[in-house]
């Protein structure tokens, strides 16, 4: 029932021919042919920059093409806009989601297809349409929760009803699991196999290779707006995947010496954080990272980890607790702000670079000082001075291989992985003697990943403590001397680097703990 | 908010910046305009008269003679403050609406310091001091509604809306009993002495070949572009702008960089109320010499229009509110050559230039890249310096 033979299949379900856009000088998209079958999960990878989002909105309807074709089951369709998209059966899942909050799901689905000027018709229909395709798919959602109080897992399957109920014959997926902890990944990835057996075309862009791996029948690798080469998902490996990607090996393993610890840098004692509700987020929490040394927190998104690295940065005030830096008190209650912490040596990266590490409306050399634009070098009494903000830009973007390198570019004009590394030049440059990172390699592709791994493990090797929050198991326990795991704000164990995934998600996961029901939803990222 | 922010994707953004910068700034602020006049014709033909006929008149009232030109340059320094007060608190993510009010009570700072000083110092003494009381002033009518926007989060479109209201009631009450010299009815102060009468710019117009008459252009002018000047440096070339700009954009993003948004937000509205509060010299010293009750006359509000179409830049703001000049003294002598064409019809013309450049912006956007990008096909705009991948 799964995947259909080539012979029995007469005309794929989306077939782009010569596919061609440039944005001025820039050449997204050379020539793309690409053939994806009806009822396969078919994977897009490539690095960022490659031209994948780009090809998919163009098949969306966001950017038309500039030579070729679009065809559709054989028949050729002219994609102007979403609604042209939609019209021919393709829907699309947003890496950010487009979901009202305070609206119910059922609310949700509807929106834009209320079918009619009173809604009591249309919400009849739709709670039936949404019961059918609910059962038929074992998505799993109540019609009348609000969305805002759904985890983020939840409301990516909203995104996908939304999509079907549309009537939507080929979905595509952007980056889906970037924002999913491994359980809510799985269960993903059962409901799009559920769709593919049951006829329906999936198109996932990822950079993850063990999920294109785990879930697609076939995969097509791009690179400098080019399909390099279309795969049998079952007869390829990720490491030649990966070199397909990037033109040449590369390593999936991070290659680090043991690390030698000095002195403690940071040390953290009995850190507790009320929010304004009252709610724990932090709960007696104590550590200590030496210099040269990586710890690692792993731990499903919203149990504190987020605010651990607010409240070491500055940003967040702690309700009790002490912070030393370098044997130094610092007043973590009271007077210490972000900017102190900078200037004591404490960096941040933090994990959501759009939300907090960029100014997007920015230009690059712009946000290359946000945050050490108090820097006498960029000053000039009140004034900045612009040409040593912009010399010291464009140094940083040859240093790091920002791409494209020009200093005056808007920030949101460059890819994920430019602009992380935007944010980790800026960081590490100070050479700070506490680096907090928290998800350094979110939305980032495998060339940038393995540089920024590098530079991590070069920073460690210079004697920085680095505390490093990620959701990927994987990364926590290839780059951390030692792994903290949280849960419900707590620091539920310590483990080695040699630690078992599946012992750490046991932990990560309470099992002796609080309930993680009980925390997976609730707190805000 | 559970990871879900309702946001574009990243592409559909990204197709805003397509655009050039002589398009983005003049050629759709033009398509704009004329927009507006079209619509303006239609109205001026509803009522049986000739719209060519009433641009003709237009154009001439406000640039066809020396004194036309002075009275254009009169109103258009009033909406150059007024505009960049609004413009700075924009770039700060505060939407000011409260220019008319902070501008009143600067005139009471002007008011006082003439009143003081006119007697006894020439002008160029009052002038300086006129020019801080005003700013003073104006800031201070602002501080209330900023520190409750900064540390309650009360809506600063609401709070100044209020204090336009109270800051009328306030300066009636104070022409009214208290600044109403004894034995007057008019709810004004006394006429101001020589000695805080700003000079008027007859001799600069001479030497251009234009006779002035009466129309009361002052050397506020010059404030005014001074202060365009000194926005722009404040915005684009100050640590404090950057930081403006930082908050305005992204708030979060400011915190994590150590800024306080709320001294952002106090300190923007606090140089937007100074702003605003300048704009009451040219209307006291620079025509009326005295202060008058409602002397701001809806200038605060056409200074968010002026802010919009000059997309808070103060180079924009310099030319829109030139244009809005134009619309105020062209307008009135339109009201006067065609009767037909009411003092009220001019505020419909207005109204629709405001519609058209502020609110309507984005109408003609798509179209024009659309165009450009045919236009442009096959070759590599000088814009685009990205490279590879």
């Amino acid at each position: 029932m799964s995947r259909s033979g080539e012979a029995s299949h007469p005309p794929p379900a989306i077939e782009l021919a010569g596919i061609d856009k440039s944005f001025g000088a820039v050449h997204a998209n050379r020539n793309i042919d690409l053939k994806i079958g009806k009822g396969t999960i078919h994977g897009i990878v490539g690095e960022n920059g490659a031209g994948k989002s780009t090809l998919m909105s163009i098949l969306y309807g966001f950017y038309q093409a500039d030579r070729g074709e679009i065809r559709i089951d054989g028949a050729r369709v002219d994609i102007q806009s979403p609604d042209d998209a939609i019209a021919a059966g393709i829907g699309m899942v947003f890496q950010h989601f487009m979901l009202v909050e305070p609206f119910t799901v059922l609310e949700n689905v509807m929106l834009g297809a209320e079918g009619g000027s009173l809604l009591r018709k249309g919400v009849a229909q739709a709670r039936a349409e949404l019961q059918r395709l609910e059962r038929s798919y074992a998505l799993e959602v109540d019609p009348d929760a609000v969305v805002g109080d759904l985890p983020v897992g939840l409301q990516q399957r909203i995104e996908i009803l939304k999509a079907l109920y549309r009537g939507a014959e080929t979905l595509i997926l952007d980056e889906p699991t970037g924002v999913l902890t491994p359980a809510e990944a799985d269960h993903l990835f059962r409901i799009l196999r559920q769709l593919r057996d049951q006829g329906k075309t999936v198109i996932l862009i990822t950079h993850k290779l063990r999920e294109i791996m785990a879930v697609t029948d076939e995969v097509s690798v791009m690179r400098r707006g080019e399909i390099v080469d279309t795969l049998k998902t079952a007869e390829t490996t990720p490491e030649r995947l990966a070199e397909l990607m990037v033109g040449r090996r590369v390593l999936l393993r991070v290659d680090k010496a043991a690390a030698s610890p000095g002195a403690a840098m940071l040390d953290v004692r009995h850190l507790t954080l009320r929010d304004g509700r009252g709610v724990t987020r932090l709960d007696d929490i104590s550590f200590e990272i030496r210099a040269g040394e990586i710890v690692g927190i792993a731990g499903v998104v919203g149990n504190g980890q987020s605010e651990l690295l607010e409240v070491i940065s500055g940003i967040r005030r702690a309700t009790s607790g002490t912070v030393r830096v370098d044997g130094m008190p610092v007043d973590v209650t009271g007077t210490t702000d972000a900017s102190y912490q900078r200037s004591i040596g404490v960096a941040h990266v933090p994990e959501d670079r759009h939300r907090m590490g960029l100014v997007v409306a920015f230009e690059e050399n712009e946000n290359a000082i946000l945050g050490y634009h108090d820097d006498d070098a960029y000053l000039n009494g009140p004034f900045l001075d612009t040409d040593a903000v912009r010399d010291h830009a464009r140094k940083r973007m040859e240093q790091y291989d920002i791409r494209p390198p020009d200093c005056r570019l808007k920030t949101e004009n460059f890819s994920g992985g430019n602009q992380q590394k935007i944010v980790l030049a800026r960081e590490m440059e100070q050479h700070p003697k506490v680096l907090l990172v928290g998800q350094p390699t979110r939305g980032v592709d495998i060339g940038a990943i393995e540089f920024i791994h590098h530079q991590l493990i070069a920073m460690r090797d210079a004697g920085a403590s680095i505390l490093l929050v990620s959701v990927e198991l994987d990364e926590i326990r290839s780059l951390s001397d030692r792994i903290l795991v949280m849960c419900g704000g707590r620091i539920v164990g310590e483990r080695g680097p040699e630690a078992s995934e599946r012992e750490l998600g046991l932990l990560m996961a309470g099992v002796g703990g609080p309930d993680p029901g009980a925390t997976a939803g609730g707190p805000p990222r | 908010m559970t990871g879900a922010q309702v946001a574009p994707p990243a592409n559909a953004r990204r197709r805003r910046a397509s655009l050039p910068g002589w398009i983005e700034y003049a050629v759709l602020p033009l398509a704009n305009l004329l927009a507006a006049f079209l619509v303006s014709g239609l109205v001026v033909l509803f009522v049986g008269e000739n719209p060519f006929e009433a641009v003709k008149i237009l154009l001439w009232g406000s640039l066809g003679f020396g004194e036309g030109i002075g009275f254009t340059l009169f109103y258009a320094t009033n909406f150059m403050m007024t505009g960049l007060a609004v413009a700075v608190a924009f770039h700060a993510g505060l939407f000011n609406i409260g220019g008319e009010g902070q501008a009143y009570v600067g005139g009471l700072g002007v008011g006082l310091a003439a009143l003081a000083l006119d007697r006894y110092v020439p002008w160029w003494v009052t002038f300086p001091v006129a020019v801080a009381a005003a700013a003073v002033f104006g800031a201070a009518w602002a501080l209330i509604p900023a520190w409750l926007q900064a540390r309650r989060g009360s809506h600063i479109v609401i709070t100044t809306i209020m204090f336009n209201f109270i800051a009328s009631a306030l300066m009636v009450w104070l022409l009214v009993d208290h600044l109403t010299p004894a034995g007057s009815m008019q709810p004004e102060t006394r006429t101001f002495e020589a000695g805080a009468h700003l000079p008027e710019l007859g001799g600069l117009f001479a030497l251009l070949g234009l006779e002035i008459g009466g129309a009361p252009v002052n050397i506020t002018l010059f404030v005014a572009l001074a202060a365009c000047v000194l926005v722009y440096v404040l915005i684009w070339r100050t640590r404090l702008g950057y930081e403006i700009r930082a908050v305005g954009f992204n708030p979060t993003a400011a915190v994590y960089a150590g800024i306080s948004p709320v001294r952002i937000t106090i300190v923007a509205m606090l140089i937007s109320g100074a702003l605003a509060g300048i704009m009451a010299l040219n209307p006291i010293m620079g025509e009326q010499y005295r202060l008058q009750i409602d002397f701001v006359a809806g200038a605060g509000f056409v200074g968010i229009a002026v802010a919009l179409m000059g997309r808070a830049h103060p180079v924009g703001i310099a030319l829109a509110s030139i244009l809005f000049g134009m619309l105020y003294q062209g307008g009135a002598e339109l009201a006067f050559e065609i009767p037909a064409i009411s003092r009220d019809m001019i505020v419909v013309i207005q109204g629709l230039v405001i519609l058209f450049a502020g609110a309507l912006e984005n109408m003609f956007r798509p179209g024009f890249i659309r165009g450009y990008g045919l236009f442009t096909e096959g070759r590599a705009p000088p814009a685009a310096r990205a490279e590879g991948s």
